[in-house]
């Protein structure tokens, strides 16, 4: 279980410092800023053991959060914690920044005594914490509210309260993917994965009852099976189904509903949170393909060509996109043509960097570049670092789809059809990796 | 860098430096670097040329990076080139580039070289210097191997320049200390060491650290060196303060050279030429004189100066050893200085000091100082002054004052800094014991120790205190005494408790005719302490509750009563649970007699060198050097001789043996007395421990630390080693803080085969490891040599092939050579080899056996030897011993079934020599009757079979 846990600006200053168990002394803080924080190597390990004691940290621009245990933790749930709790301050006070933190450390030091009881993570829920814990200093609460607050924190549902009100019952659903890959370059894929998230903004009257139907291959094929075999309802349903190699829920998704009939049911909180995060490593749609080009002509000079291809539906449009093609270390020059965006030697990062605003489907377009090199005494060989790429396109790559959202809300007199909902998809580039 | 002037400045060069310096993150940083490096190598690709200047500003930028600690793998030409420019700065730059980033690359290397032999040769003496400067910052192996023949060349030409020769004797200097090897002096010596006649002050001061260097390695190439030095030496001593104008330093003329030169002195005897050793002891006064006269300059550099060459003199003159005047004068300047304001004075004086109290001729001057000495250890504010003090507290001390220095260390350790008390407890043990004159005094000292810093007393200083106490009669009821007064306390230390349960359990009775003192209060006292004591601690006092038991017949009940309370008989320690039920068994069952047996008086321990003394050599570490000379001092007077004890700076093994002798006899009752326990029943109790502890002294032997190439001489305990192997074949031959030898040998007929085990105990491997076997004619060995190299923490194992060729008396020797650390270690032991390794058991029937044994009654054909029943008179471990001896034992043979009969036949390879044996036990007398009878009528086998009797 968590002993403690402490906020360190970049010089490794203690701003909160929480310490929930005894076994951790006040000595801990100092050890994580001298071994981690002000260590001349870079720590790269976001689990640092000193002296038998666990330091689990993440760092958020330069702030740094560390949780300390002497135990034998699960340490993705600490990491898990720490992300809430991130979330949390966010959703309070915006940035994380060192400012923000030492302006709101009473309201800091408030949250962690009630979403860290002994070590143990309790309810983190920004909706119903919120409820409780306010900005607003101390309001004068009636008896009632009090107890109110009581019945829902510790009831069933102590993510959302009873008798939220809105004129209009809309809802937003974003798909958000990060696509990530690594090829040869010959074109082979190495590796490919896709990881997703489902954020849901729900502003919805009463306590409404929610069904999420997505193109999720077991369902697919349940729903159309009717005496076809599994094979058979894998061509019928074809291209329409995805398969989803893990995912996890929010809080309020009933579980046990998933594990026996896979239907995603929930009564939602009130506004923006992730319904669920899932990861999918089959028939990814690759947005863009980069085949390159590499000629080392003599010691002294090399010839770099560098084609992207992208590969979905013509009428899309994909933005923002960045190639970056490192450059040897001993490069002494560079001259660069491109027929599209722009295109630039960036000495200090070590790369040419290839800018590209925004890129139809079924398009494609070269760059090609000379790079000299110095001869140097060092017989070491480039590493010839993989050509990496930056885009956001606005559809999934795993290929998924939001087939329905039903909303019920049986007391209040509104249907499904009264609630205005939106679904927007954007897939993003993560590691986009392609060796040369 | 070097102040450039205004037009020279590399205004790049700031500004890039100046950005770094601004950078806010370690990326930007980086960033910062990357885009510089990039220019950089844009600049150097080489399709225009670069002007001098630029190069140097973008190498200048290069080592500066390479200074933050990133990899530059380009430039290296460039720097090369800049070497070959005419310009200084240019030229420094990049000799400053070579000498940081140089690297075996071999093209490059060649370039190098040959720009610096192009400056060597050059007569310009700025690139000379240059060139040296750089060949010393790289120092590396090829750097000598390219130079080591040119510089001294250049060290000894006539037409060198001053300056140049300075740097040609440093860096000659540098090079000899990376690879002695290639530094070859041979036909340069004799020049060399007339540059201490040079004119120039500067040649001389550079010359003098070469040959100091150079003439610890070799003295004797570099003899002549002493008569120079001491004429130089007194030429600057004897000269004005303005005869040397630009070498007088705040009135002192020429301070570093001067102390060169003392210190070149200490690296050889006094001179044997009287006229030199005259002026060198007339500047040696002078130098003490000028230590009286009033200072010039109330500036710290002058007395700095001065005093710098004071501590070289005296130091200079401890190392002589030889001028009693000298030494009485040092001392007494010393002795101002104990009471200067400057702390680094007195702690330099107290230093000095310590290792002019190991000299015979100053010691009794430098007792003449013991107040301001005491004065020092209570009123200095630095802790490491407090230690010189007691150091020298230490050094000084003699019959004569122990007393009191004793009692001023015992005062002054209740206040004493936490570092310094353990070695303070083992030094004031130490000083008690050696120079008590009375007993008495010593056990109130060393009570007087425990009470005061519990905590610090080590095991090895209460183990002595018993030891002593048992070993002195007149002293015992005494110390029986002041324990009982001292537990009287209502908080003691657990020391006092182990001491206190240990001298009462032996020698309670003495004081229990006083009422105050009587049985049942002794026990009652002891029983109060035992809750707050640890483990071991309760251990030996249950020991100590049943030797009360032997003792006082009327406290049984009360101490069995104890001993069958849960909190003993069920405690969850299996040690002490294990020693109550055993006691109380003990008690309800043996007679009176029978404890009185096994509960004897502890007998008197061997009497050797102090533990304490192992214990404090090994805290100090071989190192400190007053420490060492104090050392010696000591091994000096232990062994009574006035010789100042040898070799000093090797690490001591006889210490550490000691040490593991003495623990062993007391932990026979206390810590690991596990065995022990067993032994009480199986044997009688503390004769049990005695032999544990000779087993134990066995095992460690002192072997001195000869360091010569001849064969030690074997050790004095060998002999007794020996006896114990007569009746066993394996074991631990030897053991010292290095090395453990262990055996195992078996024999058949005449042949013997002994595996030895050589373990290093140390961590640093064993060099030029060998061992050899000399034999007495009558044995043939054949021994397989092993690898020169022990590592740390390993073990080898040689095989001895051993065959007797006819009887013999003298074992043989087993030789072992090897150095550790630099310093040669010799010892030589006895291998067990007896002549009744070779027995063969031999069956017979009773009428055979007494038929021969009638016929072989002739007086030179037989042995008998009467002896005290050492061991005791347990039939089973008698019977061990006989057949551990390689003999037949023969059952139902002798009438008489108490007597034991053997036989055997030894086998040579010359003969076969029958032998029978007869014990006799007299059980009233405790005495054994031993007769043994050979059929050969050689009296060198009776001899050898009186010898193995004597030790059975």
């Amino acid at each position: 279980m968590i002993g403690g846990l402490f906020i360190y600006n970049h010089k490794g200053e203690v701003l909160i410092s929480r310490v929930y168990r005894d076994d951790i002394g006040r000595n801990a803080v100092d050890a994580f800023r001298v071994n981690v924080i002000h260590a001349r190597q870079q720590v790269r390990s976001p689990v640092t053991n000193i002296a038998r004691t666990s330091f689990f940290h993440v760092k958020r621009s330069n702030i740094w959060l560390a949780a300390v245990t002497k135990q034998n933790v699960n340490a993705a749930m600490v990491f898990e914690f720490l992300y809430k709790m991130c979330d949390v301050m966010a959703s309070y006070f915006g940035k994380i920044s060192e400012e923000n933190i030492k302006n709101n450390f009473v309201l800091i030091y408030e949250l962690l005594d009630e979403i860290l009881d002994f070590g143990y993570p309790q309810n983190s829920e920004t909706g119903s914490l919120k409820t409780f814990i306010t900005q607003q200093g101390i309001k004068g609460q009636t008896k009632e509210e009090q107890s109110q607050i009581t019945s829902q924190v510790t009831g069933q549902i102590g993510w959302r309260r009873e008798g939220i009100k809105y004129r209009r019952n809309e809802l937003f659903l974003d798909v958000l993917e990060s696509v990530n890959l690594l090829m040869s370059p010959q074109g082979q894929v190495l590796s490919a994965h896709v990881s997703g998230r489902v954020v849901m903004k729900s502003y919805l009257s009463g306590m409404p009852e929610c069904k999420f139907g997505m193109n999720d291959k077991i369902i697919i094929d349940k729903a159309g099976k009717g005496g076809v075999t599994n094979e058979a309802g894998k061509s019928t349903s074809g291209k329409q189904s995805i398969a989803i190699d893990d995912c996890t829920f929010n809080q309020c998704v009933r579980l046990s509903k998933f594990d026996s009939e896979r239907s995603i049911s929930f009564i939602p909180p009130d506004g923006e949170y992730e319904l669920m995060r899932y990861r999918t490593t089959k028939d990814i749609i690759l947005p863009f393909r980069v085949i390159p080009l590499v000629r080392e002509v003599g010691r002294t000079k090399l010839e770099v060509k560098v084609v992207i291809k992208s590969n979905f539906k013509p009428s899309l449009l994909a933005q923002k996109i960045e190639v970056r093609i490192p450059t040897p270390l001993n490069t002494s020059g560079v001259q660069v043509i491109c027929m599209k965006g722009k295109a630039k030697y960036k000495a200090s990062e070590n790369a040419i960097v290839w800018k590209i605003k925004r890129m139809a489907g079924m398009k494609e377009s070269q760059i090609s570049a000379e790079i000299e090199l110095l001869p140097t005494n060092d017989k070491k060989k480039w590493a010839r670092p993989p050509i990496s790429m930056n885009f956001e396109v606005p559809f999934a790559p795993s290929g998924l789809k939001v087939r329905y959202l039903k909303v019920f809300e049986s007391k209040l007199n509104y249907s499904d059809h009264d609630v205005i909902k939106w679904v927007r998809y954007i897939g993003r580039s993560g590691i986009y990796e392609t060796r040369c | 860098m070097p102040a450039v002037s205004k037009g020279d400045g590399m205004r790049g060069l700031a500004v890039f430096i100046s950005d770094i310096r601004n950078c806010k993150s370690k990326e930007a940083e980086i960033k910062r670097i990357n885009k510089e490096l990039a220019n950089i190598r844009s600049k150097f690709k080489g399709d225009k040329a670069l002007d001098g200047y630029s190069k140097k500003k973008y190498v200048c930028k290069l080592l500066f990076i390479f200074l933050l600690g990133h990899d530059i793998d380009f430039g290296h030409m460039e720097a090369v080139n800049l070497l070959s420019s005419n310009k200084y700065t240019e030229k420094q730059i990049g000799y400053l580039f070579i000498s940081v980033l140089v690297n075996s690359n071999s093209e490059l290397i060649r370039l190098i070289n040959n720009a610096i032999k192009n400056d060597l040769s050059s007569r310009n003496p700025t690139f000379m210097c240059l060139a040296l400067h750089c060949i010393a910052n790289v120092g590396s192996r090829e750097m000598a191997e390219a130079f080591a023949g040119e510089i001294p060349r250049i060290l000894v030409a006539g037409d060198t320049m001053d300056s140049v020769k300075q740097s040609a004797a440093l860096c000659l200097l540098r090079l000899y200390k990376a690879s002695p090897d290639l530094v070859l002096m041979g036909e340069w010596t004799s020049r060399v060491v007339h540059l201490l006649n040079d004119q120039h002050m500067g040649v001389v001061t550079a010359a003098i650290s070469l040959i100091t260097c150079l003439s610890s390695k070799n003295p004797d190439e570099f003899k002549t060196c002493v008569s120079l030095a001491v004429s130089r030496l007194s030429r600057i001593v004897s000269s004005a303060s303005t005869d040397l104008q630009d070498y007088t330093y705040y009135f002192v003329p020429a301070p570093w050279l001067s102390c060169k030169l003392l210190r070149l002195l200490q690296c050889y005897p006094p001179p044997e030429d009287g006229a030199v050793k005259g002026r060198l002891v007339e500047c040696l006064e002078t130098i003490l004189n000028k230590a009286q006269e009033p200072p010039k300059s109330k500036k710290v550099q002058h007395s700095n100066a001065k005093n710098a060459i004071l501590f070289e003199a005296i130091s200079l003159i401890i190392h002589y050893d030889s001028e009693p005047n000298l030494l009485v004068r040092a001392c007494n300047q010393l002795g101002q200085f104990l009471q200067h304001r400057e702390t680094n004075l007195r702690y330099l004086a107290l230093e000095s000091m310590c290792t002019l109290a190991s000299s015979e001729f100053s010691h009794e001057a430098v007792k003449t100082h013991i107040e301001t000495v005491i004065n020092a250890l209570k009123t200095e504010r630095d802790v490491s002054v407090r230690q010189r003090a007691a150091d020298l507290l230490y050094a000084m001390c003699d019959r004569s004052n122990a007393k009191q220095i004793v009692a001023e260390m015992l005062s002054y350790l209740e206040t004493a800094d936490y570092s310094i008390r353990e070695e303070m407890v083992l030094k004031v043990a130490i000083l008690a014991e050696k120079y008590a004159v009375d007993y008495s005094w010593y056990v109130d000292t060393i009570l007087n120790l425990i009470r005061i810093a519990g905590d610090y007393v080590s095991e090895e200083v209460w183990y002595r205190v018993i030891q002593i106490v048992i070993n002195r009669d007149d002293v015992q009821g005494y110390a029986a005494k002041t324990v009982f007064e001292a537990l009287q306390a209502p908080a003691c230390h657990e020391n006092m408790v182990k001491v206190g349960g240990y001298i009462l359990g032996e020698f309670g009775n003495l004081i229990a005719g006083d009422p105050r003192s009587s049985p049942l209060v002794q026990f009652n006292l002891l029983h109060s302490k035992f809750h707050l004591c640890s483990v071991p601690t309760r251990a030996l006092l249950l020991s100590a509750y049943i030797k009360f038991i032997n003792l006082f017949p009327e406290t049984k009940a009360t101490i069995q009563e104890v001993l069958r309370s849960d909190s003993q008989i069920r405690n969850s320690d299996v040690e002490l649970q294990q020693r109550a039920v055993e006691y109380l068994k003990l008690s309800s069952i043996a007679s009176t007699d029978v404890l009185a047996t096994v509960l004897e008086e502890m007998p008197p321990f061997p009497e050797r060198e102090s533990s304490i003394l192992a214990k404090l050599k090994k805290k100090k570490g071989p190192g400190a050097v007053s420490v060492e000379l104090e050392d010696g001092k000591e091994r000096g007077e232990l062994n009574g001789g006035g010789d100042r004890g040898g070799d000093a700076s090797t690490p001591s093994p006889s210490a550490d043996l000691l040490g593991l002798r003495s623990t062993a006899p007391v932990s026979g009752t206390t810590p690991s007395a596990g065995s022990l326990l067993v032994d009480v029943f199986s044997e009688a109790g503390p004769s049990a421990t005695s032999a544990g502890v000779n087993d134990d002294g066995f095992l460690s032997s002192a072997p001195p630390t000869v360091a010569s190439e001849d064969p030690a001489p074997p050790l004095p305990e060998s002999d007794e080693l020996l006896n114990k192997f007569v009746c066993k074949n394996n074991g631990v031959l030897f053991e010292n803080q290095l090395l453990q030898i262990g055996i195992k040998s078996e024999y058949r007929q005449n042949l013997g085969r002994m595996y030895l085990f050589y373990g290093n105990k140390t961590s640093v491997q064993f060099v030029s490891f060998n061992t050899t076997v000399s034999c007495p004619g009558e044995l043939q060995s054949h021994i397989l040599q092993l690898e020169p190299l022990v590592e740390g923490g390993a073990q080898v194992q040689q095989v001895i092939n051993i065959e007797c060729l006819t009887d013999f008396i003298d074992a043989p020797l087993l030789n072992i050579k090897f150095r550790y650390g630099g310093a040669l270690q010799n010892i030589s032991l006895k291998l067990p080899v007896t002549i009744n390794k070779f027995f063969q058991p031999t069956e017979m029937a009773a009428a055979d056996f007494f038929q021969r044994w009638k016929q072989l009654s002739q007086p030179q054909q037989e042995a008998q030897k009467i002896f005290k029943a050492s061991h005791g008179m347990d039939t089973e471990v008698l019977k061990a011993k006989l057949l551990g001896l390689g003999t037949a034992l023969l059952e139902n043979v002798d009438p008489n079934p108490e007597n034991y009969v053997c036989a055997g036949v030894i086998q040579t390879k010359a003969q076969q020599v029958g032998c029978l044996l007869r014990l006799e036990p007299n059980a009233q007398a405790q005495v054994h009757t031993h007769k043994c009878i050979l059929l050969d009528s050689r009296l060198i086998m009776c001899h050898q079979c009186k010898s193995i009797l004597n030790s059975c």
